[in-house]
């Protein structure tokens, strides 16, 4: 009988301090962001989507060496090149990645010796079709440019 | 008011849990037979994102292969890295440096308290308080704050590389976790006042779901279950890999077998977590994070290798055989969480159905690590 009693005393005080933790951390201020009115900047290191880097004359620095279309595990780039007459190095023509199979790993920005290829920033990217997601990174680099 | 239907002993129906989120994340199948509130007999159909990680292992080079394992357990993803990093160097025979081993069991450990914080407040969730899922959330956030500054990436993280890491640690990570470890301890004094002592969750949990040590060992169950019914194994102790052997960490072991053992289990193992990382940080060497001298194409010679690593989730194995080409023979992964779900089959029978789903949710599983 006495533990009967016991044990609910010490039940009722259990919840007790529980709720007293509750109360407190209502009072408490809120930590979420409220996300289409504040959105949060990315770290610097953050992993988005691939994007050309350029050189000081506005052109891609890639050289269409393939480095990161064999590093690539799920084959989404797809790249090709001409060799100007007179001219030592290939010229970029077409830079294709194919974000639906991406997996960020960052295979191809790490087989990249020509400094060419870096994470964006971008993270709003929900789209209903399919080809919203097949960049042409080149377009992107000239769009940037305009 | 009309009278509830008598159902006779032996009459018994089939009740269907899933084939989606019973008391987890992902997609999992239970077929429950019942009479009335009662157990007679449940299977757990598994199969359902099923990606082929073996086989792909088996297809693509040592170095594309990194990113997979990170999609296996998406809570506790750098454990699974570590496995197979570690599996690969051995094979290959690369030295990694000890700064790089150092910042490994770091975010290893960050990572399990990120993944147990998960699992208190989905667990605590499924047996009907929502505010402790919150509250762990929060701490959880931090962790990820932490991780995503230095990785890149909050939940499929592609750190480790064959003979170190991605990048390196700054000082504003170590300030980070610097601070986050006094925070995390009050806020286990916090989980302790609201959840562990409270009336209500105790009397739900003691002696619910007994497991004994048998049970676990014919199961091969690891991790907080096989620890909550008295097996004492930790792979970081019994079979020590990387730098675990310089840490001081006790194994929490408790003996009752019940869902509140396992919980317990758990809660404990954050705290030494906590241990593993200030220890890690004090002692954090200076130097490079990637090895001088790597091989350009990673080419094992011919052999069969094994490295078990303690994950989140309990003692996760990886295989190896290489014929000494640039793709593995075969890759074999052995989940702990699989040999963890397969108990409940046998050990949910006679209990109703509101304890089996604590019972579930005490195993901590993550389906897509089950498939793989």
């Amino acid at each position: 009988m006495v533990t009967y009693f016991k044990d609910i005393y010490s039940g009722l005080v259990s919840l007790f301090i529980g709720m007293e933790v509750t109360f407190k951390e209502f009072f408490k201020p809120t930590v979420t962001v409220q996300y289409p009115y504040e959105t949060l900047t990315m770290t610097e290191r953050y992993r988005g989507h691939v994007e050309l880097i350029e050189n000081d004359e506005g052109k891609p620095n890639c050289i269409v060496c393939g480095l990161c279309q064999r590093a690539c595990p799920s084959a989404c780039i797809t790249l090709a090149g001409v060799k100007p007459e007179g001219e030592k190095k290939k010229v970029l023509t077409k830079y294709i990645l194919d974000f639906t199979r991406c997996s960020l790993c960052g295979s191809c920005v790490e087989s990249c010796n020509f400094n060419a290829l870096e994470f964006s920033k971008e993270y709003n990217l929900a789209s209903t079709r399919r080809e919203d997601f097949i960049f042409d990174l080149l377009q992107r680099l000239e769009d940037r440019n305009k | 008011m009309s009278s509830p239907i008598q159902l006779q002993p032996d009459e018994t129906f089939v009740l269907n849990v899933g084939p989606q989120h019973p008391a987890t994340h992902g997609v999992l199948r239970v077929k429950m037979e019942m009479n009335g509130e009662y157990i007679v007999d449940a299977e757990t159909v598994i199969g359902y994102i099923h990606r082929m990680h073996e086989k792909m292992g088996e297809n693509k080079t040592y170095p594309q292969y990194l990113m997979n394992l990170s999609r296996m357990d998406y809570l506790g993803a750098l454990g699974y890295s570590h496995g197979h990093v570690l599996v690969v160097e051995k094979a290959a025979g690369i030295e990694v440096p000890e700064r790089a081993e150092y910042i490994r069991a770091i975010m290893v450990e960050l990572n399990r308290v990120a993944s147990h914080l998960f699992w208190f407040g989905a667990f605590v969730m499924d047996l009907g308080g929502f505010s402790p899922l919150m509250y762990a959330l929060q701490d959880r956030e931090y962790i990820l704050d932490m991780l995503e500054a230095v990785t890149g990436s909050r939940l499929t993280y592609c750190y480790f590389r064959f003979g170190g890491l991605y990048n390196d640690i700054d000082d504003d990570f170590i300030d980070a976790a610097r601070r986050f470890i006094p925070r995390m301890r009050k806020s286990l004094i916090k989980y302790d006042k609201l959840v562990t002592g409270n009336i209500i969750f105790r009397k739900r949990l003691e002696g619910n779901a007994l497991l004994s040590k048998e049970t676990c060992r014919k199961y091969g169950a690891s991790s907080a279950v096989a620890r909550g019914s008295g097996i004492n194994f930790d792979v970081r102790k019994n079979e020590p890999y990387s730098v675990y052997p310089d840490f001081d960490f006790d194994v929490p072991v408790y003996h009752e077998g019940d869902s509140l053992a396992r919980y317990m289990v758990r809660m404990e193992e954050m705290e030494q977590s906590l241990r593993i990382i200030e220890q890690g940080l004090d002692k954090l060497p200076d130097g490079p994070i990637m090895p001088k001298k790597k091989p350009k194409l990673i080419k094992p010679p011919a052999g069969d290798y094994y490295q078990a690593v303690e994950t989140a989730r309990g003692s996760f194995g990886v295989r190896l055989v290489s014929d000494g080409t640039k793709t593995p023979y075969r890759l074999k992964l052995r989940s702990p969480t699989y040999s963890n779900m397969h108990l409940f089959d046998e050990s949910c029978r006679g209990m109703m159905i509101m304890d089996a789903l604590a019972f579930m949710g005490s195993l901590d599983l993550v389906i897509p690590e089950i498939d793989r």
